[in-house]
């Protein structure tokens, strides 16, 4: 057994370490140093928490432990790319579920060690948490019990929330908003209840409002994220992740641990910047998205003029042999049609070739902050060639051919053309100023925002119809 | 009109003509040189008409190549149309007389270069002649093939070509000599011509000289005078080109200026014999000054200079072909309802840029086209220069308002914290300034995370959420069965979380690769 200052200074490195971990993500080598940081942090932070004192139960522990990092390393491992954010929404559930179990914990033992006193009894005997507990003032018990209710309140709705993410994600679930018939005032109301509930706890009312509030957070999280179309994913799994964060936060509250406490924060504020810089990617608040739809429009959305011109996969050939510069802006539609590798093959080809070849990756592209990063990263595309949209946004004009590849609203010109589009000021890619534009689209139809796209029907646009995999495929049979 | 043998209609376009409605008359002969007999005109359905004179009378449009001569324009009269070359700038008076007369006058070598107008470009049509033409002619007065051959009576290395100025008629002769066989090299002031010019087979000329190169579009796919440091760079490239030249062929016009001199005389001097230069800009003075107009000579030195300044006329057949269709396009616009009757749409760009007299009025020059011929290289938008005194005004102005946003949010934070301090335990309090830091910290360090590495950030943060695992453990211990039971599926899911989450993270840096 190690002593109480082995603990505490485990858990001062740890939480250097966890720092590190997150501040080396500022590039791509320094990021392959910073995850062995963390994943040594939280060896430590395991170990010597576990042979730290009033630690029992060895035997249902360690095969706990077995178990679940075997599990965790086989989907690890087998997870695609492209199904990355439901692996992530999967795992934060996980983490809002032993949230709310670990509250629950604690006011179990929290009765049981009040009721001990109750009966006069000696509080020695007491193990683990209990033993805690029972040094506690009464009116530290009194501020336990709020953090309990945090701790559990959150940990629930991530838990349902991300649930409900995750299936969306997988295509599980539809993808639509949808709300049960009172909308947010259920919302609202579930809310105001559990308010009412943490007040009877707080008075001493004992497991059962407790459960109810449990009960009231699991339908918000799933009520709140159902209510949450497929394109605004990028936010709700940030915010989710945040929960998460804040979740682990309110326990180390309960549990007096300074390094749940320190490790929830930094998870915590890591997913609210991540939300807010989505939000902004999308022109949107964050309240606008937690709500779900769109904002009302001020008026009739410019009518589009025009037609859509088709083009095939020889007519892409003879104009990307004849382009020096290439911008690739690839979307949501290129990992639903797996069609990354084809892409990266295409770029290799170009490449080869002596062409200039880029790819301009907007905030918000798929489901996922930075999901097209990782998915050309799979594909073994280059990382330096990889573009954020402030930085290519003014190298359109000089651009020979850019390639559109399922993606819509991100390259939607009339986000700044028209004042009354529902997507008016979100910044976007302006690929309608390079001189050539092919659109791989699998229809005439429109994005996820159903908004019509004027650059379907600019002159420089061609739409090249079908699925983006195998138009990129037959493409790749004309380029030598 | 004397050595043109050119024609405005032929049977083909008279048949389309009167599917717009329009009667056809032709005077008789007109097409004969063009290889086009009255028989076929008569066949087309148009009226042979015995001379010019009675067909001016008859007709309301008149269609011609080339300019009216003075008592052509004296036969003008109010409501008639006439089409034809005109060269507005340099015959003043006829268009003086023309709108006199009250005639409306489209000139068809102002039709403005936007893709609508391409079809009734006839200047292209002409210049495309023009430009297969001279490479012929230079054949012809040229001793030797085009092309390179070894026969068993020797070797025959190919005629080197050279291309000044790749425009129309420059890119038609780059097409025709290396078809023929020949190596041609090409040049042309405007450097984004290099493409079209390697387009074509031939090996674009560049010059080692820093300046701000031409954009052509903005003078509507024309070249513009140039510096004459930049002259005097082209010049050398030349000198050092020319003794191994066979055929020159010189296509240099400024709009509406005299030729510029590139090929000078001792370029022609270091030529070899045999040699043909060809100067399509003969018309205008010519790229090279021995260049005689309507002329062909040898120098002393062997070399032969051609100045002719027919080179469609030389190829009637062709160029009429070309021509009618570009004045029946022209026509098919002024007749938008197909039933006979001239529209005369001045709002339309085109037509409002072809016509140089319209009632009683000269309309030339045009206004700019509304339309830009060649999508111009935007230019960017300077941003609104501040004067240092403003910019330190507005400086201090933001400065201030961080200040107060920040201190009001301290207070109120203060407050808050001084409240919750009142209630609070003190124990509470320790935890939660390391709570309050950690949070400081996070959103410190998280800002500088690349936006690629979104991503990894999220798993990585997921797998560091799955701390929660200590809150489990510190439970598991415990003595009621149903906390122990919870604390260990506790420990079971965060477990995954942590092995998942940095085992994924780990994969997807790892694909991470600089190029």
């Amino acid at each position: 057994m190690l002593g109480q200052g082995f603990v505490a200074a485990a858990a001062i490195s740890a939480s250097v370490l966890f720092i590190l971990s997150l501040g080396g993500l500022s590039n791509q080598e320094k990021a392959k140093r910073a995850v062995w940081y963390g994943i040594v942090g939280m060896a430590v932070a395991v170990f010597f928490t576990i042979f730290g004192p009033g630690i029992g139960n060895f035997w249902l522990m360690v095969p706990m432990v077995i178990i679940g990092a075997y599990i965790g390393y086989e989907v690890a491992r087998r997870v695609g790319m492209t199904e990355m954010p439901q692996l992530v929404a999967a795992l934060h559930s996980f983490v809002g579920l032993a949230a709310v179990f670990v509250g629950l914990n604690a006011e179990m033992e929290r009765a049981r060690v009040m009721a001990a006193k109750a009966a006069g009894e000696a509080t020695d005997g007491f193990s683990a948490f209990a033993a805690l507990v029972a040094k506690k003032a009464p009116d530290e018990l009194m501020f336990l019990q709020v953090e309990v209710v945090l701790g559990v309140f959150i940990g629930a709705v991530t838990f349902t929330g991300s649930i409900v993410a995750f299936g969306k994600l997988a295509g599980k679930v539809d993808g639509k908003p949808k709300k049960l018939p009172g909308g947010h005032m259920l919302n609202a109301t579930a809310a105001a209840l559990s308010l009412v509930l943490a007040i009877v706890y707080l008075s001493g009312g004992g497991m059962w409002p407790l459960l109810g509030i449990m009960v009231l957070a699991f339908f918000i999280g799933y009520h709140l994220i159902m209510g949450i179309g497929g394109a605004d994913m990028p936010v709700v799994v940030s915010m989710l992740n945040s929960y998460s964060g804040w979740a682990a936060a309110a326990i180390g509250f309960t549990l007096s641990n300074d390094l749940l406490i320190v490790t929830g924060a930094l998870v915590g504020s890591s997913g609210a910047i991540l939300s807010y810089i989505m939000c902004k990617a999308m022109n949107r608040h964050f309240v606008s998205v937690i709500l779900g739809g769109f904002g009302g429009t001020s008026g009739p959305q410019m009518e589009v003029e025009g037609e859509m011109t088709a083009i095939d996969a020889d007519g892409v050939a003879q104009a990307l042999d004849e382009a020096d510069s290439v911008v690739i802006v690839p979307g949501y539609g290129m990992a639903v049609a797996q069609a990354q590798s084809s892409v990266s093959e295409l770029t290799k080809r170009l490449r080869a070739k002596g062409k200039e070849v880029r790819f301009a990756i907007h905030p918000v592209a798929g489901r996922l902050p930075g999901h097209m990063n990782v998915l050309l990263a799979e594909a073994k595309v280059p990382y330096d060639i990889v573009l954020e949209m402030d930085e290519i946004n003014e190298d359109f004009p000089d651009t020979d051919v850019a390639i559109v590849i399922g993606s819509n609203d991100i390259v939607n010109p009339a986000a700044q053309d028209d004042p009354n589009s529902p997507i008016a000021g979100m910044p976007v890619l302006e690929v309608w100023k390079a001189k050539h534009v092919f659109v791989s689209k699998r229809g005439q139809g429109t994005g996820y925002s159903g908004i019509e796209n004027p650059l379907f029907f600019k002159d420089n646009t061609q739409m090249f119809y079908g699925d983006a995999k195998k138009s990129l495929d037959e493409l790749l049979t004309k380029i030598e | 009109m004397e050595g043109e043998a050119r024609v405005a209609m032929t049977p083909d376009s008279a048949m389309a003509l009167q599917k717009l409605g329009h009667e056809c008359a032709i005077e008789t002969g007109a097409g004969t040189r063009a290889g086009f007999s009255d028989a076929a005109y008569e066949e087309a359905g148009v009226e042979i008409v015995k001379t010019a004179a009675q067909l001016w009378k008859a007709s309301d449009i008149v269609a011609k190549v080339r300019p009216p001569t003075e008592t052509e324009a004296k036969r003008l009269r109010k409501g008639q149309t006439l089409i034809s070359f005109f060269w507005p700038a340099a015959n003043e008076e006829l268009m003086n007389l023309a709108a006199s007369k009250g005639a409306t006058t489209i000139a068809m070598d102002m039709v403005p270069r936007i893709s609508r107008a391409q079809k009734m470009d006839a200047l292209s049509s002409m210049a495309n002649i023009a430009g297969y033409r001279a490479v012929i002619e230079a054949g012809n007065n040229f001793g030797r093939f085009f092309t390179g051959q070894i026969t068993a009576a020797g070797k025959v290395p190919p005629a080197k070509v050279l291309v000044v100025g790749a425009g129309v008629a420059g890119l038609a002769a780059i097409g025709t000599a290396t078809s023929l066989g020949a190596v041609t090299y090409a040049f042309d002031v405007r450097p984004e011509v290099a493409e079209q010019v390697e387009s074509m087979g031939a090996e674009f000329v560049y010059l080692e000289f820093d300046e701000e190169t031409q954009d052509g579009a903005a003078t509507g796919g024309y070249a513009a005078p140039s510096s004459p440091e930049f002259r005097e760079a082209q010049l050398a490239k030349f000198r050092e080109l020319a003794p191994e030249m066979d055929i020159v062929i010189t296509t240099a016009l400024i709009p509406n200026r005299e030729a510029p001199e590139l090929w000078t005389e001792d370029m022609v001097a270091s030529m070899k014999r045999g040699s043909v230069i060809v100067d399509l800009a003969a018309e205008k003075g010519g790229n090279c000054k021995l260049t005689v107009m309507d002329d062909k000579i040898v120098t002393d030195g062997g070399v032969t200079i051609i100045g002719y300044t027919d080179f469609p006329s030389r190829m009637a057949t062709q160029s009429s072909t070309l021509y009618a269709t570009n004045v029946r396009h022209m026509m098919t616009d002024l007749t938008p309802e197909k039933d006979g009757v001239v529209v005369h749409d001045m709002e339309d760009d085109v037509i409002r840029s072809a016509t140089v007299t319209h009632d009683k009025e000269v309309t030339f020059p045009p206004p700019p086209p509304k339309v830009a011929a060649i999508a111009a290289a935007p230019k960017k938008e300077a941003p609104k220069e501040l004067t240092p005194e403003e910019k330190r005004a507005q400086e201090i102005a933001t400065f201030k308002a961080q200040t107060k946003s920040q201190v009001t949010l301290l207070a109120v934070g203060g407050a808050l914290m001084l409240l919750l301090g009142q209630i609070a335990p003190a124990s509470f309090m320790q935890h939660f300034i390391v709570f309050a830091l950690a949070c400081f910290v996070g959103f410190q360090v998280i800002w500088g995370v690349a936006h690629s590495l979104h991503t990894p950030l999220m798993a990585v943060t997921n797998a560091i959420s799955g701390i929660i695992i200590l809150g489990a453990i510190l439970q598991i211990g415990s003595g009621n069965w149903i906390v122990v039971v919870l604390a260990a599926i506790s420990v079971l899911i965060a477990t995954i979380n942590i092995v998942g989450g940095f085992m994924v993270t780990r994969r997807m840096l790892a694909m991470f690769q600089k190029s």
